[in-house]
């Protein structure tokens, strides 16, 4: 269609995601680092929101996450139901039936919230969600925003944030840029309310362990996000035994692979 | 009641053919006690109304300046709570509008069915909320209409006559006009247009317009005043002249004093 595209990015993400970066100036992008706040997602959420309200006459506002104000998470979680979709229709065809539970990390939320649009109605399916719990949650050091996060607003969204007595947002921290939010979609808040999904949380050294060993067994180089993913699946799948009483069967979305974060996942092994 | 003085103000203002001139202030830049002294000196220089910001650490409607200005006041301890302090202190010398300019996260920690109480017994008058779209808030509203806190709203250059409506619905107090498309501190501001827009919006408020965003001397005061509206705002120059001085109330007298004989003169 030929329209310019500018995509705001934490300076902290552009150094950590070079190869993303590189990626997304192939395709055309303008890629502009941010470095007010945590230089993160928020900040670059910040510096997005601002263009936006400066350039709304001739400019639409997206966000790659399922947070933001409405309608932005609705929209993000409907294109991203082709990911639940797809894992539905494939489970059908490869073993029968449903899965007994659903897994996905969780930082704004897109990928889980793609995955468990489509199994929301069921209620047989388990739903879980894996935030990152970065250095410890008791250390402050994470994003684990539903688990020890309070209800806010942040860019718009009524959802969990991480924020102090105050209302001033915290700074989030995880070893993967894209759980690294201190906020989180709004749907998933209430699905962490209602009781219909479960957010369980791991930490960087358990999401790079997990990374490793899933490399190591499968031949698959995950994203450092779906790593955390990983690092929950055996809890996942005792605690889904113990509760049904036989073998469970569990989709998980892997929601990127980890070319990106080879940087990251060698430098840690040194 | 609090939106009484509001309406007083106006009042006042409006029979003596003046425009209002409305002051804003990060609270907690330089420091707490700083920005107390600087509110009492705007309004012994000619501010009638002031609003005093709380600092946000993601302040999305702010331009660069006053999001600075808010990440230093909150390493000075500012914040909601000192806002409340500083109205207190500010009340006990003045009788002019005190507006609390908020995004609604501190509020939400605060408590959204305690803030209007707290507030008004902090002497202040008005909240105005840049991030609570009138579709929110609910609590809040309630809570505010029962001890007489107006809720200033805003109105943008996007928002249409069906939306308007809606915004304007619950106001009281006055309305708070945006002069662009933009976030605060913008250079380009189309102000001749701006104040255009805010005279024909106050025919269907009912209430007093002010316009804000983009206003940074007292020619651009008098350009926007000159179409009819019923004051302005002042944020970001302020809060510069503030972040460049040794003298922080000193430079708030001074500009403040400029900006009044621009409106008057």
């Amino acid at each position: 269609m030929g329209l310019p595209c500018e995509v705001y990015m934490g300076e902290v993400d552009v150094a950590r995601q070079a190869p993303n970066v590189a990626r997304m100036e192939l395709l055309g992008a303008r890629v502009i680092p941010v470095s007010s706040g945590s230089r993160t997602l928020k900040d670059a959420m910040n510096e997005a929101l601002r263009d936006w309200v400066t350039n709304v006459e001739h400019t639409h506002y997206c966000v790659g996450s399922a947070a933001g104000p409405h309608p932005y998470p609705m929209v993000v979680a409907e294109l991203q139901r082709v990911i639940g979709d797809e894992a539905r229709g494939q489970f059908e065809i490869q073993s029968g039936g449903l899965p007994d539970a659903a897994v996905a990390c969780v930082g704004g939320g897109s990928n889980a919230i793609g995955l468990f649009r489509a199994f929301i109605p069921d209620s047989d399916v388990a739903l879980y969600g894996v935030e990152a719990a970065g250095e410890g949650l008791e250390t402050g050091h994470h994003a684990a925003t539903l688990t020890a996060g309070r209800v806010g607003v942040l860019h718009g969204a009524r959802t969990r944030v991480l924020s102090d007595d105050d209302g001033q947002i915290l700074e989030a921290h995880s070893i993967s840029a894209g759980l690294d939010y201190p906020g989180v979609g709004p749907e998933h808040a209430a699905l962490a309310e209602s009781g219909r999904a479960v957010y369980l949380t791991a930490t960087d050294a358990e999401a790079l362990e997990a990374a490793e060993l899933v490399a190591r067994r499968e031949g698959i180089i995950v994203a450092l996000e779906t790593a955390h993913a990983f690092a929950r699946l055996a809890d996942i799948a005792r605690r889904e035994r113990e509760r049904r009483g036989r073998l469970v069967r569990v989709v998980l979305g892997l929601s990127g692979r980890g070319d990106k974060d080879l940087a990251t996942l060698v430098g840690e092994r040194e | 009641m609090t939106t009484e003085r509001i309406d007083r103000c106006f009042a006042r203002l409006r029979e003596q053919q003046k425009t209002a001139l409305v002051v804003y202030l990060t609270i907690g830049d330089p420091s707490v006690g700083a920005s107390t002294a600087c509110a009492l000196a705007a309004l012994e220089a000619g501010a009638d109304i002031l609003e005093l910001g709380v600092p946000f650490s993601d302040p999305t409607a702010d331009g660069p300046v006053i999001a600075a200005a808010a990440h230093r006041a909150i390493e000075q301890g500012g914040s909601l709570r000192a806002a409340l302090r500083v109205a207190a202190a500010v009340r006990d010398k003045s009788d002019a509008p005190l507006v609390l300019f908020s995004y609604v996260n501190p509020i939400v920690a605060f408590g959204e069915a305690e803030l209007p109480r707290a507030a008004v017994e902090a002497g202040a008058d008005g909240l105005l909320v840049v991030d609570l779209p009138p579709e929110e808030g609910r609590e809040l509203r309630d809570a505010a209409g029962a001890v007489g806190l107006s809720i200033i709203p805003l109105v943008a250059p996007t928002t249409d006559r069906e939306r308007e409506e809606r915004v304007l619905s619950r106001a009281s107090g006055f309305v708070y006009s945006v002069s662009l498309t933009g976030v605060t501190g913008s250079k380009q501001a189309p102000l001749a247009e701006a104040g255009k827009r805010a005279h024909e919006l106050r025919a269907r408020a009912g209430l007093p317009v002010v316009v804000g965003f983009g206003i940074d001397s007292a020619e651009k005061a008098r350009s926007v005043a000159s179409a009819g509206v019923d004051g302005v705002v002042v944020g970001t120059a302020i809060v510069k002249a503030i972040a460049a001085s040794s003298d922080p109330p000193g430079a708030v007298r001074d500009l403040v004093g400029e900006l009044r004989r621009g409106l008057d003169g």
